[in-house]
């Protein structure tokens, strides 16, 4: 059984990251190359030399891109598999295409939106190479702490659900988890390193198109793989005995 | 009175054995976690192989997928 969900899940991974690179392509890829341009125009205005590339642009934005998608994909794939596995029959008495969807909505919140909203995404030519380091700790750190957060949330759900209901529970839960984020994002430190003369425009579409790309990972991991299984489970359980109801 | 027989419409809802997942996600979690530090942070906050040929690689993937980045 968890075979073929880890199985399914890969796969499903590759699929979302073939979607996603469809994204990244119309959305993103326009955007990077714009920033690289005010990259290139701030250098050549300061008299720098144009550095030497390590990989051109051309397999960046294919072979590169493609390869960064298929490992986050089928990566994520496989983690959202053992997530479901877990989930599904615990977390209510849902089908298991509920169960997915919802699986995946947690998944893309926590790990994706909640990181974020407090520390988003930047195109190249914004971002000092001096604070990687820290910048990369902090991110991690509040991936980490967003995972964390959900737990407390769902423990305090599964207490609460037997006395006030699996609705308001969830409702309950939901309130624990944006509290505790809300006191994190104040405490953590803020970053911004966007240059004064970067184009706002290209900052926004940029974050938009990170977003897209996201969603279409997590849309896919929790609608295709829900299909699926569900599809599975659906024929394993039509040979079950029926209920026989009298009239 | 007749009996019909109705398919009971939801599927039973099966629960996986937490014995039965818990291997699979150790090794799952570990092997997820070290090819998501060499798409997101390999050659940028820290280089377990020198030079950025692996950052310049997976450059716009890195931008894009939300890591941190030059």
């Amino acid at each position: 059984m968890m075979r073929t969900l880890l199985i399914r899940g890969m796969l499903v991974g590759l699929a979302a990251a073939a979607l996603a690179y469809v994204v990244a392509w119309f959305l993103g890829e326009p955007q990077v190359a714009l920033a690289i341009s005010f990259e290139e125009a701030k250098a050549a205005a300061s008299g720098e030399m144009h550095e030497h590339e390590l990989v051109s642009r051309t397999v960046q934005e294919t072979f590169g891109l493609i390869t960064a998608l298929v490992v986050y994909g089928v990566a994520f794939g496989g983690l959202f598999s053992i997530a479901f596995a877990f989930a599904h029959g615990r977390i209510g008495d849902f089908r298991p295409r509920t169960t997915a969807a919802l699986v995946a909505l947690v998944g893309f919140v926590v790990i994706y939106v909640v990181p974020f909203l407090k520390y988003p995404p930047n195109p190249p030519a914004v971002g000092s190479e001096d604070t990687i380091g820290s910048r990369t700790t902090l991110y991690v750190t509040m991936i980490v702490l967003s995972l964390f957060t959900t737990a407390v949330a769902l423990y305090a759900g599964r207490r609460l659900a037997p006395r006030l209901g699996a609705w308001n529970a969830a409702l309950v839960a939901v309130g624990v988890f944006a509290v505790i984020i809300g006191i994190i994002y104040v405490v953590m430190p803020t970053v911004n390193e966007v240059p004064a003369d970067f184009s706002a425009t290209v900052l926004w579409r940029f974050r938009l198109a990170s977003l897209a790309i996201q969603l279409t990972v997590w849309g896919t991991l929790g609608l295709l793989f829900g299909g699926l299984t569900d599809r599975a489970l659906g024929r394993r359980t039509a040979g079950a005995p029926a209920a026989v109801v009298g009239v | 009175m007749a009996n019909v027989v109705v398919p009971s419409g939801k599927p039973v809802p099966l629960r996986i054995p937490v014995r039965e997942i818990v291997p699979w996600a150790v090794f799952a979690a570990v092997l997820g976690l070290a090819l998501l530090y060499f798409v997101g942070a390999e050659q940028g906050a820290t280089s377990i192989i020198s030079g950025s040929t692996v950052h310049e690689f997976v450059h716009d993937g890195r931008h894009l997928l939300g890591f941190p980045c030059h």
